[in-house]
């Protein structure tokens, strides 16, 4: 059997093709689409061809892509939405989507808050009204596509999202899609809200690129593979479960290529470095999975508690300018010739200096015609390369949490122009296909369950507190299809709230397995 | 934000603009940020504590002001101002912001925060008259906890005259303009670092630029205790820092050496950005300047250490102000 991996990026959908024992069989590199379906059926096509596998023999197919985000930050296809806040009397001070952009909020027919919601330790703050529940749904019922439930403190107890969802099918049918906060977010009412907002507005592009890719897969004869998408944290979820929370597909890329590194280096810590053509990305993986960003994230200006990986960006790639400067400095981007690489770069004809000049000029490795760069003196080519590593090696630096020396995996397209051996670092390693590191990470991606809850040590004691929520967390991953024999816990977390007697604690316990 | 949005822009009044007679109160909220977070503000509670204290006194209240500069204490008091369209007072207890209640420089002024009005979302409402303050914070905690975490209360109602003598002036426009500056740093083109600009138009001493390496948390009663250990980057490389904090920061030590304690004020910045970084988002591998800033004068006197020193806290040490502290360093101030 074999399992097919695909991201969809801005500029390439890759494709990889992996066999039962995780060995790579091929990979391709295609342009992408408009519509992403292109771009994947051409690339299945010639990884089919490139193989001569028989499609049927393809059991798994995971994509990743950057649809939804796309979606939401260009305000396209997105459905109509109507929001039922449960909170009232609480949280009437702050109405839903208060701070969002205006252009954004026009996704949005009809919104209500009504009385309900809990406190932080399940106590009712107030009754479910019903009533008004029932009187909303039976408002905008005709006026919407989709419905967004949330509710205060519904991460502790959801009955009352459940409840107004039931009530929400009597009155609208069966077929209405909602979405629920208690199933999207964690802590924080406006930023859980907000993401099932969101998801509620992506059911149109859901449908869109989980039928395309569907599509792709069965006219090019893959029709015996289970289909999954990536998410945002390193895991994989279903094709019924991506077409209900096609917002958590937000932002799977960088994590795709993260994990895709450890696993071709097969080095579960270590810090990756993915050089694209005009940005290189340096992220951390930390048991096998990306480390986390403790900022709060905002998504086409709208503020979301998403965990995404913590990545720093600079402007270094294959195609960054190089310039001399009046007084002898060599400078390096940020700005780049990007795509175009392959007309303006001086190896290939072109007038302008790039990085990738650089590393040809000093024989790093062959590309397009070397007699180009050789008026490039030495010095001058070697003087930028130190400025190069430099750059790299602030980041690096920056990214460590000690002084100890790194293990470092090189993976990206543009990865040729770095050197491979860096201040601070124990080893670094390019790996083979480095080039399609994302498109792998989604194919070999496992599959999570996260438990969160507010628990008070001093009625609970901590070890058996985490003991429960881990076990909590296991029934999580295998319900999502995880192998149980495989299912490791992969994130603990317990932080004491702040100004709050006794002793409670959010604790967040992340489990994650392979597929069945 | 959404309540100026509906009702208009909020009146800032210099302290000198208020009648020395006027009735002035700072509004605040009380309990858990995270329970905040899930349970916003109702629509109620501020015209609740307004009601409240105008009948408690026979009085209407002329103007509102925060308690503190720090977290949404800040900034709830402008949308109270906005919805009930009461003018803010530029001026607050603290100038920074502290833990407890009793810590704000009208308790230096005799002033008492009883009467104290509370009030929840559901519409429970409470007056306390306590003996003394921190009898208040004694009691309104666990009125707090009863009501579900968090509450909005009205506290230290005092006349103008008092507010002029005892408050910290223009404390909103100077936390506008950090802000501002802050937002903007990275924008200034002349010949100065960002990390130049920071440290002048902040006012801060730079005491140290690490990776944060540990973090140690631990609660006792209503507050997180804890340690951030530092790792020195840039010219610190090699030196190591650590920064006590209980909710605000306390303490910070550089190699063996304090180098600054409470009152004057501790503050950790993101390197790249320099947004201050809260004792609740203390996290691993992140990058941040260390600071200092003086506090208040008022604070500097025998009775304000005694209330808000380092020892109070539990620092074995004496307050030695920051600037005298911080000797052969490297920041212009």
């Amino acid at each position: 059997m074999y399992k097919l991996g695909i991201d969809v990026g801005g500029t390439n959908t890759d494709a990889v093709l992996i066999n039962e024992d995780l060995e790579i069989v091929a990979e391709v590199k295609r342009p992408t689409s408009g519509d992403i379906y292109e771009g994947i059926v051409s690339s299945i096509d010639t990884i089919l061809k490139k193989s001569k596998i028989d499609p049927k023999k393809i059991r798994q197919a995971m994509l990743g892509t950057t649809q939804c985000t796309n979606a939401i930050v260009e305000r396209k296809h997105l459905a109509k939405v109507g929001i039922l806040r449960i909170g009232a009397p609480a949280t009437l001070g702050v109405p839903p989507m208060i701070d969002w952009p205006t252009d954004i909020t026009q996704c949005v027919v009809a919104e209500t808050t009504v009385g309900g919601g809990f406190e932080y330790d399940g106590k009712e703050l107030a009754a479910l009204d019903e009533n008004a529940v029932k009187v909303f749904f039976e408002e905008i019922k005709g006026k919407v596509e989709s419905i967004a439930i949330s509710c205060v403190f519904s991460t502790i107890r959801n009955d009352h999202e459940i409840r107004a969802a039931e009530i929400c099918r009597e009155v609208m049918g069966e077929d209405i899609h909602i979405s629920i906060s208690s199933e999207i977010g964690s802590m924080g009412l406006i930023e859980r809200e907000n993401a099932a907002i969101l998801n509620a507005a992506l059911f149109h592009v859901a449908e869109s690129f989980t039928e395309g890719f569907a599509r792709s897969l069965s006219e090019m004869g893959i029709t015996n593979a289970e289909v999954y998408l990536s998410q945002n944290d390193g895991t994989l979820m279903t094709m019924e479960h991506a077409r209900r929370y096609p917002i958590l597909t937000i932002a799977c890329g960088p994590t795709n290529s993260i994990r895709g590194a450890s696993y071709l280096s097969k080095l579960k810590n270590a810090l990756v470095i993915d050089v694209g053509g005009t940005t290189t990305d340096f992220g951390v993986i930390q048991n096998g999975f990306p480390r986390e960003s403790s900022i709060a994230v905002t998504i086409g200006g709208v503020r979301t508690n998403f965990r995404m990986p913590d990545v720093v960006t600079i402007g270094l790639g294959g195609g960054s300018i190089i310039r001399e400067k009046a007084d002898g400095r060599i400078t390096v981007g940020p700005d780049s010739v990007g795509y175009k690489i392959t007309e303006k770069a001086l190896i290939f004809g072109g007038d302008t200096l790039t990085a990738t000049d650089i590393a040809v000029r000093l024989g790093m490795f062959e590309l397009g015609d070397r007699s180009k760069v050789e008026h490039i003196s030495f010095e001058f080519a070697t003087k930028a390369m130190a400025v190069i590593k430099a750059m790299a090696e602030d980041a690096i630096d920056a990214m460590k949490v000690s002084g100890a020396d790194v293990d470092v995996i090189l993976v990206g397209g543009g990865s040729v122009i770095l050197p491979e051996s860096f201040e601070g670092t124990s080893s670094v390693i390019k790996p083979e296909y480095f080039g399609t590191a994302n498109a792998i990470g989604s194919a070999i991606s496992k599959v999570s369950g996260t438990f969160e809850k507010l628990i008070d040590y001093d009625s609970v004691p901590r070890d058996t507190a985490l003991e429960n929520a881990k076990a909590e967390a296991i029934k999580l991953a295998v319900s999502a299809g995880a192998i149980p024999e495989t299912v490791e816990i992969i994130d603990v977390e317990d932080v004491p709230l702040a100004y709050y007697a006794g002793n409670t604690n959010r604790v967040r316990i992340k489990a994650a397995g392979d597929l069945n | 934000m959404g309540a100026i949005r509906e009702k208009g822009p909020v009146t800032l009044l210099d302290p000198e603009e208020v009648p020395d007679d006027a009735l002035v109160v700072p509004i605040a909220m009380m309990g858990a940020p995270t329970v905040l977070a899930e349970k916003a503000i109702g629509d109620k509670e501020y015209k609740t504590l307004y009601d409240m204290v105008s009948q408690f006194f026979g009085k209407k209240i002329y103007a509102l002001l925060p308690i503190e500069a720090g977290g949404v204490n800040s900034m709830l008091p402008i949308a109270a101002c906005a919805r009930l369209g009461l003018p803010l007072v530029d001026a607050d207890g603290m100038g920074r912001a502290f833990p407890e209640l009793q810590m704000v420089t009208f308790t230096l002024g005799g002033i008492n925060a009883s009467p104290m009005a509370l009030t929840d979302e559901k519409g429970n409402c409470v007056i306390f008259e306590t003996i003394t303050n921190k009898w208040t914070e004694e009691l309104a905690r666990a009125v707090t906890m009863s009501c579900g975490g968090a509450v909005s209360v009205a506290l230290y109602p005092m006349t103008g005259k008092q507010l002029k003598e005892y408050g910290v002036k223009n404390i909103v426009t100077r936390s506008q303009k950090l802000g501002e500056a802050i937002r903007t740093v990275k924008n200034c083109t002349d010949d100065k670092s960002p990390e130049e600009h920071f440290l002048e138009f902040s006012e801060s001493y730079k005491l140290f630029k690490g990776k944060i390496s540990d973090v140690l948390r631990e609660t006792r009663g209503a507050f997180n205790f804890g340690k951030v250990v530092l790792e020195g980057i840039g010219e610190y490389k090699g030196k190591k820092a650590f920064v006590e904090f209980q909710n605000e920061n306390l303490l910070a030590n550089v190699d063996g050496e304090i180098l600054a304690t409470v009152p004057d004020l501790i503050c950790l910045v993101d390197a790249e950005t320099f947004v201050p970084v809260t004792t609740d988002a203390l996290k691993y591998g992140k990058r941040v300047y260390v600071v200092g800033l003086k506090c208040f004068e008022m604070w500097r006197s025998p009775e304000g250490i005694e209330l808000v020193g380092p020892r109070y806290f539990g620092c074995d040490t004496d307050y030695i102000p920051v600037e005298e502290r911080y000797k052969g360093g490297t920041a212009n101030v």
